[in-house]
């Protein structure tokens, strides 16, 4: 699936390009993409450096004297503990991606080397659901065991995000994987899980890694699982972020400081493992 | 220890091992089946038993059996339910069109290499990894009809100033922008990965032949990525139609004073944690499962017909 071997075929094209109008104007349209997609975010950072009597005036659109006053306003500890949803936000997608690459890796190499036809269906169901309809029997019996407010209800919730989706990625994997591999390992005396441990699984530690950003990522910006199960203590940056308004005005300044406190150690994961999150996002995509 | 007991620990073990062996197939996909069938099938009995009772208020309140009066109630609500199954339609209709026209515009254009190619492919892909309530909050200020840039920037070209969120009849649509904005650039990784994966004799054929570029797309790349497409419209459908956090983030509970963006899912979500009405959201939910189930299965039908 990577995309540097497939520049071979396009190499012919690529000569007609530079000083042509077709060129140019690709070259436009490749700018004006640009700018779509980054403008917005660039505008939101922007707007968190700016006192709210510069982001009401316009001749201070572009060219201001940036203040970081609204990142003391976010992590004011009478506004509520930023640091603790921090960590509440990383501990939560880490230990929910965790337990779901034991859980799912496994399954994944199981399910890609048998056929199960039911389980894959489950499987698939669980990416279907609407999660509010489960969130209501969830709730109740978490009310039940009397765990709610806790992290244990928000990290299974999140598990039931993550397990399908590295499952997913991960079959796709293990599919790619030759099995004359484990076979050979098997001729030399491994049983067939031993062959899976010592040689399909470290090869796989690409896909693995894959699975694993974007288990994080998903779960880091999940909004609607912790918005009803995580408590005062527990609650997520995306929460977080949501407390903001519902004020009698808005502060647009922290609001946007606290947007982009949630966003930008994503979008830093995001610079230095683009190639990972571009092979699971399209992962059994092309495969037809 | 003696010599038997160590015999017959060694030989327990090679018993398990033989014994896991041999069931491998259960025992490693076992516990995530296991995790995922808890989580899944005992709450959705429990949704689908609660779409038949008249719970509500608590969820420790004692709650009695009606039969199929939420449904009637919901099938004949023509206030808000049939409304919110109306827009869940438009929304996803309206980002689905738009993400697959942009989406692969965007991959056409990085297909052939170019400088700065990285660099590009690293900036479409920041909106989908952005925090959904942060893109939310991001576009809020952005479409804030008086301070907000996006009236600035359309006043450049002598548009005048628009409402945007504001305006029940344009949040929606403006909101279905937002949407276009964020998951566009996963149409589009989608579409690159099978471009970069077409085969090379069809296309080369074809430009020997003369034939353009624009009967190059429409008669070979769009057939030959008919799969590719078929994957990214399943994908992103099914998201777009369950679409919950930038609807609540941006609107709030009932999806805006006038109900405006409320879909189907907003709308069950504020049943069941704003008004606490478990059997009615209940009921509501299992009609949306099938809905999605529906749409699965005739997008399935109609791309095994192309």
């Amino acid at each position: 699936m990577s995309t540097r071997l497939a520049i071979a075929p396009t190499q012919v094209l690529r000569t007609k390009l530079p000083l042509t109008f077709g060129g140019f104007a690709r070259f436009l349209a490749i700018v004006a993409m640009v700018l779509f997609f980054i403008g917005p975010i660039a505008w939101m950072v922007m707007a968190s450096l700016k006192f709210n009597v510069q982001i009401y005036d316009s001749s201070q659109a572009f060219i201001f004297t940036p203040t970081l006053a609204n990142y003391d306003t976010v992590f004011n500890p009478n506004r509520g503990n930023y640091i603790q949803f921090i960590w509440n936000s990383f501990f939560v997608a880490s230990v929910a991606t965790g337990l779901s690459l034991i859980l799912a890796v496994p399954a994944a190499y199981s399910m890609s080397r048998f056929v199960m036809g039911k389980s894959a269906t489950l499987v698939l169901l669980a990416r279907i659901i609407p999660g509010v309809s489960l969130l209501v029997p969830w709730y109740f019996i978490f009310a039940q065991l009397r765990v709610t407010g806790g992290y244990l209800p928000l990290v299974l919730a999140h598990m039931f995000v993550s397990l399908p989706l590295i499952l997913y990625i991960m079959m796709s994997f293990f599919q790619q994987l030759p099995e004359e591999l484990e076979e050979s390992g098997q001729v030399d005396g491994l049983t067939a899980i031993g062959a899976f441990l010592r040689i399909s699984l470290p090869l796989s530690i690409p896909g693995i890694a894959t699975a694993t950003i974007l288990s994080f990522i998903f779960s880091w910006n999940n909004f609607m699982f912790a918005l009803v199960l995580s408590g005062p203590r527990t609650k997520t940056l995306p929460v977080a972020v949501f407390d903001f308004i519902g004020y009698a005005s808005i502060d647009w300044g922290a609001l946007m400081a606290a947007s982009v406190v949630v966003t930008t150690p994503i979008m830093l994961i995001a610079l230095f493992t683009q190639r990972y999150i571009v092979t699971g996002l399209t992962a059994g995509a092309t495969k037809g | 220890m003696s010599d038997t007991a160590i015999r017959n620990q060694a030989s327990r073990r090679e018993r398990f091992s033989a014994w896991a062996n041999k069931n491998r197939k259960w025992v490693l996909a076992g516990p995530s089946m296991i995790f995922v069938a808890l989580l899944l099938t005992v709450p959705l009995g429990w949704t689908l038993f609660l779409s038949f009772t008249d719970a509500r208020r608590s969820v420790r309140r004692p709650f009695d059996l009606n039969g199929i009066d939420n449904y009637v109630s919901i099938l004949t609500d023509t206030a808000r339910f049939w409304p919110a199954v109306g827009r869940t339609f438009a929304f996803t209709g309206g980002a689905l069109f738009f993400q697959l026209v942009l989406g692969m515009m965007v991959a056409l254009l990085l297909w052939k290499p170019f400088r700065g190619q990285g660099v590009v492919r690293t900036i479409v892909l920041l909106p989908l990894v952005a925090t959904p309530v942060a893109v939310g909050m991001m576009w809020r200020l952005l479409f804030e009809p008086n301070i907000g840039f996006v009236n600035e920037f359309i006043g450049w070209f002598g548009i005048p100033p628009q409402p945007w969120l504001a305006d029940p009849n344009t949040s929606l649509a403006t909101l279905t922008f937002v949407d276009v904005w964020q998951w566009t650039p996963m149409v589009a990784l989608i579409l690159l990965a099978g471009l970069t994966s077409l085969p090379e004799e069809p296309l080369e054929a074809a430009r020997v032949d003369g034939a353009s570029s624009w009967q190059r797309f429409w008669l070979i790349i769009v057939p030959l990525m008919w799969p590719v497409i078929a994957v990214a419209i399943l994908l992103r459908g099914i998201d777009a139609l369950k679409t919950f956090d930038l609807l609540y983030a941006t609107k709030g509970k009932g999806g805006g004073a006038f109900n405006d963006v409320e879909t189907l899912n907003v709308y069950a979500y504020g049943l069941s944690f704003d008004y606490n009405e478990y059997g009615v959201a209940s009921a509501v939910l299992i009609f949306f499962f099938l809905m999605i189930l529906g749409v699965i299965w005739i997008l399935r039908m109609l791309s095994k017909v192309k």
